[in-house]
């Protein structure tokens, strides 16, 4: 990778769209960003005059702050929108909004939204970048980003690497963005949870599918426990939120099957002691909270690239 | 075109697969807006129309599209469907009750029929099989029939209560009305939005099962067998429906089904990159589905291949994809797409003729389907050749929502009669 390579993606709606060229290339920038956040002034020019618009169609308090803060570490004017204030309960459609939004001619749009393909349909009637926070259960590629970060820093490689992710993977953006992004760069993703959290065909996304979570867990480098939505036991898709704890959290004994040095990780927030007991979430092993800083180096890096970062590169 | 003129197509490959004739080489002659023997002295004002390498077909004939009217003319009306069915080289069309308000009554039958009277195609009305297709009790067949409907769905909905589709059948027989079934179980389906499979976790979209549709399937054959009363299965398109018709064919269950040319052409690859007009229901299936209804057609297990043209403007369709409307239009690409099996030698010339024409009007009982003597001149001339690209602007439908647009064909309708009338023309 010594040849100039050039980022060449205008909008991030998912790891799908990433080489693992892509992928490496925003994680060196994200590391050399992530000094940023430990200076005195935690601010660099780099994006002065520059307009990012925070559009969340579904409740976020960290994921839309990681963002804000990115932002405003690189001095966009940032600006949040969200959906109880926003036209989409006045019935606004979402090309009004996206039309409405381009009048006023921001740089980047940054949407989270309940449904599935949203940024794709708002990247059409927009000339901003669009970055996608999450979208239905499709994808989350800065969570993926932070995830893969994370497991970097603290592996120094991700090929081949043993990745254990439990829990409702049908249901889980996050789950969609870090099978693809550990598959890219050469990790084994193994999956484990109630069959009725398994999506069909997973496997042709990268990742294999275990029987049991013990089966995920043995020898893993990371494990890394899904939230679970208390509304699913209401779907008949898990009995309860008990049982489910008893056959699928994570707990220490569980996590003893993974190597001794193996990290733990959860995309938070966490429902303690149902997919994760407290003792293995604030254990030694987990990183977490390296999660949540990581974030806003990641942030900080999509911003850099996507406003053409590598191009004009007056640094910071 | 004067309606008592005398017209005649000369030099055609005629494809009547009713009368057992595929002739190259051969003439037709309309007097007074019928197909007639030839005259032994030809009127001096004959119009002649030289079709040599094109086929003289009957017209086509769609079982199954929403014409949208009365309720959403935004959409489609009946004539402006009827002379998308004409570019298309369709002359009849058989349309679905969902409108709104739902064709359940005489009332309604009968406003439909004379919408079309002046209409570019002949418009057959499906009543309801419900009232307000709410699947809880029977509408007025026998009324529905004598203002004009000829065959009785809920399409768009399943009916659910495996009794009142029974009680549908036997009492169906009674006014000599087919039944068809559209076939979903709705706990299974509810919320999907495309097919169950690869593409919907990669897209992180609720998928429908195929079994949807197949344990539906099942039960509508079981309940053809309980009453001895015909029904037929509307867009098939899955593998195990099929297997599962084929095999009720076999041991002489009155069962007939259709599927569209979107099932045998796209497969649920269509839909990444959230594309909703590769949205309908039943959903686009797999390459294993869509091989499994291409040899359906090959083997008879399918009787006929109909549209169900579903107009929708852009308020429908430009939207996020789970809350998009379902259904793409499809009079102007049918031709084209079953020709292609032709080019490709799964289908006959002569089949692909039974499956657009000649099934659909036996199935349906209208007139049609056929090039007789004295049969009213409801004719298409295809020319198997013709190289066009399907452009938006091309559409003659009020909507647009296909997702064949921009795609190069070969082989389209080049002419439509109906009833010796020319309706589309570029020959």
């Amino acid at each position: 990778m010594s040849r100039t390579y050039i980022f060449k993606h205008k909008h991030i709606l998912g790891i799908d769209q990433f080489s693992a060229e892509d992928i490496f290339h925003i994680l060196r920038t994200a590391q050399s960003f992530t000094e940023i956040s430990n200076r005195s002034i935690k601010k660099v020019p780099t994006l002065r005059g520059k307009t990012i618009i925070n559009l969340f169609f579904e409740p976020s308090t960290r994921t839309r702050l990681s963002f804000e803060i990115a932002a405003k570490r690189m001095s966009a004017d940032t600006f949040n929108i969200s959906a109880s204030t926003s036209s989409a309960t006045k019935g606004e459609s979402l090309i009004d909004t996206a039309r409405n939004l381009e009048a006023m001619n921001p740089d980047v749009i940054i949407m989270r939204h309940a449904f599935s393909g949203s940024p794709h349909l708002l990247k059409n009637h927009t000339t901003a970048s669009i970055i996608n926070a999450g979208d239905g259960t499709h994808e989350h590629p800065s969570q993926g980003l932070l995830d893969l970060l994370t497991v970097w820093q603290h592996k120094g490689q991700i090929e081949g690497l043993k990745v254990a992710i439990i829990g409702d993977i049908s249901h889980s953006r996050v789950a969609r963005s870090d099978i693809q992004g550990f598959t890219k760069l050469g990790a084994r993703v193994c999956l484990a949870g109630p069959a009725t959290f398994i999506p069909p065909k997973i496997e042709e996304l990268g990742a294999e599918v275990c029987a049991t979570p013990a089966e995920a867990v043995e020898d893993a480098d990371v494990v890394m426990a899904l939230r679970i939505q208390r509304e699913r036991q209401n779907d008949s898709l898990i009995p309860s939120l008990r049982e489910y704890a008893t056959f699928f959290g994570i707990n220490r004994q569980l996590l003893s099957r993974a190597k001794d040095d193996a990290l733990v990780m959860h995309p938070g927030p966490i429902n303690r002691g149902v997919e994760m007991s407290p003792d293995v979430a604030d254990g030694p092993q987990s990183v977490i909270l390296d999660q949540v800083a990581n974030g806003v180096a990641v942030r900080m890096a999509l911003f850099y690239l996507v406003m053409g970062g590598d191009k004009n590169s007056t640094g910071e | 075109m004067n309606k008592m003129q005398t017209l005649l197509l000369k030099g055609g490959r005629l494809i009547d697969p009713a009368n057992n004739i595929d002739r190259e080489n051969s003439d037709i002659w309309i007097i007074d807006g019928s197909i007639a023997a030839p005259p032994d002295a030809p009127p001096a004002d004959t119009a002649i129309i030289d079709v040599t390498g094109k086929w003289i077909t009957p017209g086509l004939i769609d079982m199954h599209v929403h014409l949208r009217e009365p309720g959403e003319e935004y959409k489609e009306t009946i004539a402006s469907g009827a002379q998308a069915a004409a570019a298309g080289g369709f002359t009849g069309l058989a349309c679905m009750p969902n409108t709104s308000p739902v064709n359940d009554c005489a009332s309604m039958t009968r406003f439909i029929r004379e919408q079309a009277a002046l209409c570019d195609a002949r418009v057959y009305p499906v009543g309801s099989i419900s009232t307000a297709s709410e699947g809880k009790k029977l509408a007025e067949f026998g009324e529905m029939k004598a203002a004009g409907a000829v065959a009785l769905s809920d399409d768009g909905l399943p009916v659910l209560d495996s009794q009142l589709m029974r009680r549908a059948l036997e009492y169906s027989a009674s006014h000599a009305m087919l039944v068809i079934s559209h076939a979903e179980e709705s706990s299974l389906s509810r919320n999907g939005c495309m097919n169950e499979g690869a593409v919907s976790t990669r897209l992180g979209l609720k998928g429908i099962p195929a079994a949807a549709e197949s344990i539906m399937v099942y039960r509508e054959i079981a309940l053809a067998e309980l009453t001895g009363v015909p029904i037929h299965i509307a867009h098939v398109s899955t593998a195990e429906s099929v297997a599962l018709i084929r095999s009720a064919k076999e041991r002489g269950v009155q069962v007939t089904a259709e599927t569209a040319p979107h099932y045998f052409t796209l497969t649920d690859e269509a839909v990444l990159g959230y594309n909703t007009n590769a949205k309908m229901n039943p959903p686009l299936r797999s390459s294993r589905d869509r091989e499994a209804i291409r040899e359906a057609l090959a083997d008879a297990t399918l009787d006929a291949v109909a549209t169900d043209h579903a107009p929708h403007s852009i308020l429908e369709k430009e939207v996020e994809f789970s809350t998009a409307a379902n259904g793409i239009i499809g009079l102007e690409t049918a031709l084209p797409l079953t020709l292609a099996l032709v080019k490709e030698n799964i289908i006959t010339p002569t089949r692909l003729v039974e499956l657009l024409s000649s099934q659909p009007a036996a199935i349906l009982g209208v007139p049609g389907g056929s090039l007789a003597h004295g049969a009213a001149a409801d004719i298409t001339v295809i020319d198997p050749d013709r190289i066009f690209t399907y452009t938006e602007e091309s559409i003659v439908s009020t909507s647009k929502n296909s997702p064949f647009i921009g795609w190069n064909f070969e082989g389209k309708a080049v002419l439509t009669l109906l009833g010796g009338r020319i309706t589309h023309n570029e020959i």
